[in-house]
């Protein structure tokens, strides 16, 4: 298929996208809505792990941290200073934080450019590390900056977290974000930066011998990755409408990866699946801990059976699938055709073989 | 500040040490073997006092007993989440393995929560656990010396193990070649099976421990001490079983004394020791013991 064609079909496959977000923040309740903007903030957030864990193979346990960064950037920047100064009781609000206001665009976007220049400093001590020393190494500046974050109360009010913060993220804007950053890393990993990416993680040593510069490969990757994390904390504090730094443990973290290990690892395609599923689980087994009938039998109200049942499942998928639900499987707009194609055959042939 | 009260600190950093130490042992014997880690290894060590806690007061069994219940019962769930979760994913990209032990750490926390209920529980010690002992201006509670005493005994029985008898020294081969020690006719299985016994059990002494020290239970009470014993491993060198216990009590006297000596910042402890962990990590990354190996082309 030709290049311009796909362009087409994408463009309209987007319209087809904006038409049901019209439709959904017009006739779903906000409960669906919460689920349904959960679901995009997860696919941003793990489509930019995979970036770092996927595609470059570096395992960066830091998201949490990274999200932590842009909830009280944009936290700070979109309350109103009014407000600011009522709800910091214990020790009032710091000074370029009192008269401090953006709209909401600009507090996203300096949201990820502050979670970024986190990343650019651990990362570039940090990624020499290898393997699992990666990943508790940046486990332990998620927790760092979750544990400053509770203890600097003149900035984010401290453990009691901020309230009130307005509602500003609707699926406009965490559907947008989601497909802006799809795009985005998407473009990168065909680039030739995303093959040097590959390459890094298929084997660091022979990358080298090719003259991929490591340290600048990894870095970027690294601090994309966190620019988007740090927006995805935007939205979330938006959607919440109150953060404190417990919020932002390292089980946040764990959340993230379940989702892209689940979507597959290297396959944004899987882990907008996954992000999805893992969401809409998450919420739909309610009904479990509320008590109901199977026929005769009374199954009584228990408290915590949700996550039972969920973590029982999670274990299932991952001793079933230990490649992911996807595999790596990647959707492409050819393969989407060659696949009616088939279907379409299949069907002319069955039809004839039953003449 | 006076040396008595120093001494008083040393006194708890060591106590405190040895239950992270006793908890780091099950992280670096199953990292070891399977280059797993186990992340629900904190949940098993959360599960010891609970289990403590229903056997004195639901089958009103003594206390001896019910800690014997209570250890076993707690290496019995570890053997069981191997058998379970991870044996399946050991030709898996590790990944998956990893996966796979968060899964169990979330299922055994929320089965926690439904089974024994979210709401904390006080432990109610026995007199013997709360007597005071004092050395002039010191006074050290009795569990500081039973930690003491206690992980010191286990530990030893642990070098012995794992030195001196053959099952160690199937433990020991497998963690270096797990192919070759199986044409030497090793018993993997086993040996993994008795890895995660012994590295549960001691988790449990470490969480009824904590529990007479601390006597609060609560489901995610598994989570902050797990990591931490988790950090002790890095620290000492992950894989290493002396390093391990070095790096507990390293740990645990360094929260100890960050506190005494810096009471204005207290709040950063934790972050203090992620700052240890890293930095250890960049200067030397195979911690205090671990052995460098070499990376082959």
């Amino acid at each position: 298929m030709k290049k311009q064609n796909e362009k087409i079909l994408t463009i309209l496959a987007l319209i087809v996208l904006g038409i049901l977000v019209y439709l959904a923040e017009n006739n779903l309740d906000a409960y669906k809505l919460r689920i349904l903007n959960l679901g995009a903030i997860y696919i941003t957030l793990g489509v930019s792990l995979n970036l770092i864990y996927g595609f470059t193979g570096q395992f960066s346990l830091g998201h949490a941290g990274f999200m932590a960064i842009g909830a009280y950037v944009t936290t700070l920047l979109v309350l109103p200073p009014y407000y600011k100064e009522m709800i910091y009781i214990l020790e009032p609000l710091a000074w370029p934080f009192t008269v401090i206001h953006a709209p909401f665009i600009v507090a996203l976007f300096l949201s990820g450019l502050f979670a970024a220049i986190a990343a650019f400093i651990i990362g570039l001590p940090v990624l020499r590390l290898k393997g699992d020393y990666l990943g508790i190494a940046t486990l332990g500046f998620a927790e760092i900056i979750r544990i400053v974050a509770n203890n600097i109360p003149r900035v984010t009010n401290g453990a009691l977290g901020i309230k009130g913060i307005p509602e500003f993220t609707n699926l406009w804007w965490s559907v947008g974000v989601a497909v802006v950053t799809i795009y985005i890393i998407k473009g990168l990993i065909e680039s030739s930066y995303g093959r040097a990416l590959m390459a890094i993680r298929e084997n660091e040593i022979a990358a080298e011998v090719i003259g991929i510069n490591l340290t600048y490969h990894k870095v970027m990757s690294f601090t994309i990755s966190a620019f988007f994390a740090g927006v995805a904390g935007g939205l979330f504090a938006c959607l919440l409408t109150t953060i404190d730094p417990k919020a932002f443990m390292f089980v946040m973290t764990f959340n993230i990866l379940i989702v892209v290990v689940m979507g597959g690892l290297g396959s944004i395609t899987g882990t907008v699946l996954a992000a999805f599923l893992f969401n809409f689980f998450l919420e739909y087994l309610r009904p479990i801990e509320a008590g109901f009938n199977i026929g005769p039998i009374k199954i009584p109200q228990i408290p915590g059976m949700r996550m039972v049942t969920f973590s029982a499942l999670l274990l299932v998928v991952i001793l079933y699938k230990q490649k992911g639900l996807l595999g790596g499987f990647e959707f492409s707009w050819k393969g989407f055709f060659q696949f009616i194609n088939k279907l379409f055959k299949n069907k002319r042939s069955s039809e004839g073989s039953t003449r | 500040m006076s040396l008595n009260l120093f001494l008083q600190n040393v006194a708890n950093g060591l106590s405190l040490g040895s239950l992270y130490a006793l908890i780091a042992i099950g992280y670096t014997m199953v990292y070891g073997i399977l280059r797993l880690i186990n992340f629900a290894h904190g949940e098993i060590f959360m599960l010891a006092p609970y289990f403590l806690y229903f056997g004195v007061l639901i089958f009103h069994l003594p206390w001896w007993a019910s800690i014997i219940a209570a250890i076993a019962l707690t290496a019995m769930t570890g053997m069981l989440s191997e058998r379970i979760a991870y044996k399946p994913l050991r030709d898996a990209p590790r990944i998956s393995a990893l996966i796979s032990a968060i899964g169990v750490s979330f299922f055994l926390q929320n089965l926690a929560i439904v089974v024994f209920s979210g709401i904390p529980k006080s432990v109610h010690r026995p007199a013997f656990f709360t007597r005071l002992y004092r050395f002039g201006e010191i006074r050290i509670q009795s569990t500081l010396f039973a930690s003491i005493i206690v992980s010191s005994i286990f530990l030893t029985l642990l070098l012995y193990v794992v030195y001196r008898t053959k099952t160690g020294l199937a433990m020991r081969a497998i963690s270096t070649d797990i192919e070759t020690s199986r044409l030497m006719a090793a018993d993997v299985n086993k040996a993994i099976s008795i890895t995660f016994i012994i590295g549960s059990a001691l988790a449990a002494v470490g969480g009824i421990l904590w529990g007479l020290r601390f006597p609060q239970l609560f489901p995610t009470m598994g989570m902050i001490p797990g990591l931490k014993a988790f950090i002790a491993a890095v620290v000492g060198g992950i894989g290493n079983i002396p390093g391990a216990m070095l790096g507990g009590l390293i740990l645990g006297m360094t929260e100890i004394l960050f506190v005494a000596f810096l009471p204005a910042v207290s709040g950063y402890r934790d972050a203090f020791v992620f700052l240890i962990l890293i930095l250890i990590l960049l200067f030397k990354p195979d911690g205090i013991l671990g052995k460098k190996v070499q990376e082959k082309v």
